[in-house]
Order: structure tokens, then sequence, then C-alpha cells
């Protein structure tokens, strides 16, 4: 009687730790929503990023290798992109203006890239000029090394802080035993830099003897969302995990986010990584996802457009094709819902500067949510 | 006597040939298992099932083992568009892998020959190299 006693408690205790995490990998779908998805930019085949240029332009990275220009539903291919290393998830990847881009003009492209020495690609981060319909003035800043023909893991998002540091992201590059653990190699890091490509002094591992300078955090995946906090400046990112694992981070200075030594994800074949969810010395995710969504693009809700949706952080599901909308107390993930199902793979979401919500849909194009409520 | 001998010489070269064919499509379903690993398993998941409604099953697949043709090409040159497989009709894109023309044999025979799939004849680099893009 009395062990049958002990028993019931232990399945109490179990069961509600089993429990623990369920409410925020529940992910709900609304009846009713306050906006309607108006397509504004059509037959896109793989929209990478975009941004908003100050004339009310878009610029659009095909993953592809090309650069479009829309403006007025016309739409423009811009010469002189850098050609890009294609193959597996590599291509024309994110773009971001300068935060002074009225006065400096500099546009900001990462891509993957097969410059240096060794066969393969890596991943790039170039700074350019728009002139023309052609970019001008081009800047390679940083180009990830070694070249590898691994077609996985390239990143990569690229932000800016209130300070005016660039951040990029770069992923493991398909060499998870070797790279984002090592901070004397490329692959699985948050960089930092200067806008003109030096290395902050400040930079976390300046003066640690064989570091790669240019790294402001390490033991990422395959990050593809990065994004700047509207209050707290920030810097916030999510990363593809294996099976299961995705994850939600706040950016620290010089800190290990884990990969591969802590996981919440298993092996695409279903045999485990590791056993550890966590280690001293490494960050835990504020927010990890099972099943995985596969994240890409991230932005944050800072207008009144969206009835309910102000501080709500979006993120695009290649895997599961929605837009995620994930309801905010804090830094803890409160609530998950499902928005634009199957419409197709969602690779960006942006606020643009009149306070709407962009979404990119791979085959589709780029659409406007226009509020409705 | 003639004849005895012929026909083993015969027996002989064509088993020769059935085993070379066997050790070249164990090299080559082994390469594939590699690159399907880099760049397949992350859509089409392990035991090659896909994803409901976003991206279509491998194993056991009509489209796959019907169209052979148009297997290789989405592979080469990328796939858009719908396609019905296994009677579901799906309409995802994907993009150009990069990969060249052993590799698309490679990991086109490592597909047909596993989770349950079969075929007869082994998929050559020539074999891809002939096929151009729609």
């Amino acid at each position: 009687m009395r062990n049958s006693v002990w028993l019931v408690c232990l399945f109490v205790v179990m069961f509600n730790f089993s429990c623990a995490q369920q409410a925020d990998n529940q992910v709900d779908t609304p009846n009713m929503v306050p906006f309607t998805a108006e397509l504004l930019i059509d037959e896109l085949p793989i929209p990478w990023g975009f941004a908003f240029l100050p004339d009310g332009a878009i610029l659009v990275t095909e993953k592809s290798g090309e650069l479009i220009h829309f403006k007025n539903g016309t739409k423009t291919v811009i010469s002189n992109v850098p050609e890009v290393y294609s193959r597996g998830q590599g291509g024309l990847l994110d773009i971001a203006l300068h935060p002074d881009y009225p006065n400096n003009g500099w546009i900001y492209i990462t891509y993957s890239s097969a410059e240096g020495d060794g066969e393969g690609g890596n991943t790039a981060l170039i700074r350019a000029k728009l002139k023309d319909n052609s970019l001008v003035d081009n800047e390679l800043l940083y180009k990830a090394v070694p070249n590898t023909t691994k077609g996985q893991h390239f990143g990569s998002r690229i932000e800016f802080d209130n300070e005016g540091y660039l951040y990029f992201s770069i992923g493991e590059r398909g060499d998870r035993d070797v790279n984002p653990q090592d901070i004397a190699r490329d692959g699985g890091k948050i960089y930092r830099l200067l806008d003109d490509g030096k290395i902050p002094n400040d930079n976390p591992f300046v003066g640690t003897n064989g570091a790669k300078t240019a790294i402001f955090s390490y033991g990422h995946r395959n990050p593809q969302g990065l994004v700047k906090h509207p209050e707290t400046g920030a810097i916030w990112e999510h990363e593809h995990g294996p099976r299961g694992g995705d994850e939600i981070n706040i950016i620290k200075k010089g800190a290990n986010y884990g990969w591969p030594m802590i996981t919440y994800g298993i092996n695409y074949s279903g045999t485990p990584i590791t056993d550890k969810t966590a280690m001293e010395g490494m960050e835990q995710p504020i927010h990890y996802w099972l099943p995985s969504i596969a994240p890409s693009g991230m932005a944050f809700v800072t207008s009144d457009n969206y009835k309910g949706y102000k501080g709500n952080l979006l993120v695009g599901s290649l895997a599961f094709q929605y837009l995620e909308r994930l309801v905010l107390n804090g830094n803890k993930v409160i609530k998950r819902e499902k928005l634009m199902g199957e419409l197709g793979r969602v690779r960006d979401v942006k606020e643009g500067p009149d306070g709407l919500v962009y979404v990119a849909v791979e085959g589709k194009g780029i659409y406007k949510l226009v509020p409705t409520l | 006597m003639k004849i005895i001998l012929s026909t083993y010489f015969v027996s002989l070269i064509g088993l020769a040939l059935w085993f070379q064919q066997d050790t070249t499509l164990e090299e080559s379903m082994k390469r594939g298992s590699e690159i399907y690993a880099d760049f397949c398993v992350t859509c089409h998941l392990d035991k090659g099932e896909g994803v409901a409604n976003a991206f279509p099953p491998l194993a056991l697949s009509d489209y796959l083992l019907e169209n052979r043709e148009g297997s290789i090409r989405g592979i080469k040159y990328g796939q858009d568009g719908e396609i019905v497989v296994n009677g579901v009709t799906y309409n995802s894109v994907m993009a150009p892998l990069g990969l060249d023309d052993k590799e698309v044999a490679d990991v086109m025979n490592y597909i047909l020959h596993s989770w349950g799939n079969s075929t007869e004849t082994v998929v050559t680099p020539m074999e891809v190299a002939a096929i151009k893009k729609n």
C-alpha cells in the first residue's frame, strides 16, 4: 500500500515535469487574424532576404544569385552582384541597409562565395552602393574559411544594433564536431564588426591567441534569424536545430550557445547527439521548438497596426509553411500562433518603415499584411 | 563442345558484369548516402518519408519510381511547380542543389534502392549528363 502511494506521488511529479515544456511548444490556429495578406511582389522563386529603401522601393535577394529592385510594380534586376557559390543551401542570402543609409548609401549583403583557396565555398559579407541599377564600390568585408563542398549551414542574417555595430551569422557548414565550439575557426558563430568591416577593439576574443576576433558568440548551428529588440536593443537570434531543438537566443558577448555539446534535438536518424540539454558555461535558449519548425527570418511588431500584436515576435517556418506569432512575457514565450498557413515556405519576415509587416514566401513572393481590425 | 564453351564464357562475362554492376551500385549508393545526409535529409527525412503536404516522400514514391528522368531533372536543375506523389499534390520549390552529374547519379542510386525502393538499372553519370533542362 505504502509503495503504491509513493508510486502515485512519483507519477504526479513525473507527469508535471513531462508537461512543463508543453505550454510553449503547442501552436494554436486563431479563428480571426487582424490582417489580410496581399501579394505585393509576385513570382519570386526563393526570396531569401529583403530591405526597404527610403524611396519606397524594396531590394530582394533571390537565393539563385539575383538581386531584384522593386518599385511601383516594376522589377529590375541589379547588376554587378557578386557571384554565388551555388550548392545546397548556399546562394545570395541576407541584405540590410546601413542605419544611416540616406547619408552614406551602404548596403550589406551576405552570400555563399567560392573566393579564396580550396574547392567549395563559405559565407561572405560585402558592402556596396546602388547606382543606376548596379552595385558599385563593392567591398568584401568578411569571408569565412575554409571553403568546403558541404551543402549546408551557411547562415545567414545581418543586423545592426543601436551603437551601429554590424552583426551577422554563419552556420557551422556541416562540420558540427569541428567548427562551432572552436573560436579559432569560422562557422557556427555570430560575428560583430564595425560598419567598415574592421573588428571592434572590445570584441570578446580580441587578444585571445589564435581566435577569430570577429566572433561575438559561438556554439551555434545554423542561425537564420537576427533582429534587434525594439526596447532593450539586444540582438535576438534564432537557429535551426537538427531534428527538434530549434532555438531562440538572446546574444551575449563572448557566450557559448552549446551546439553540439548541448541540444534539445536529435540526429535526423533518431539517434541521440548528446544526452545533455544543459552544461555549465553554456547558454540556455529562451525558447526551443519541438518538433522543429525550421525557423527563417524574424521580426518584432512595434506598431499598433495589428490589434494585440504589439511586442510580439514573428518567425517564418520553412518546414510547416506558416508565419509563427510568438507572444512574449519579457523573455518568455507564453503563446504560439500559426498565421498564414498553407501558403508556402516562409523565408523572411520584416516590419517595414510604414509599420506594416512584410513576409517573403518561397514560390510566391512578398506579401504585405494589410490591417483589417 | 563449342557450344558449351561459348555458353560458359558468355555466362562468365555476364556474371562478371552483373557483379561489377553490384559493386558499382554499392559504392555509388555509399557516396549517395553521404550526399543525402548533406543535401536532402533536412526536408525528405531519414527514412525518405518526407513531410505531409510540404516535402514529398521518396520512400515508395510512385513519382520517383515511375518518372526516373523527371526525378533526375529535379535533382539536377531544381524542382518547382506542382507534382503529384502517391496521390498527393505538392507545390514546393526545391532550389538547384549544385551537384555534379556523378553526385546526382550517386544520390539517385541511393534513393532508388533505399526504404523499400528498387529499380533494375544503375543510374550513371552519363545518363544524368544527357538530361537537359526542360
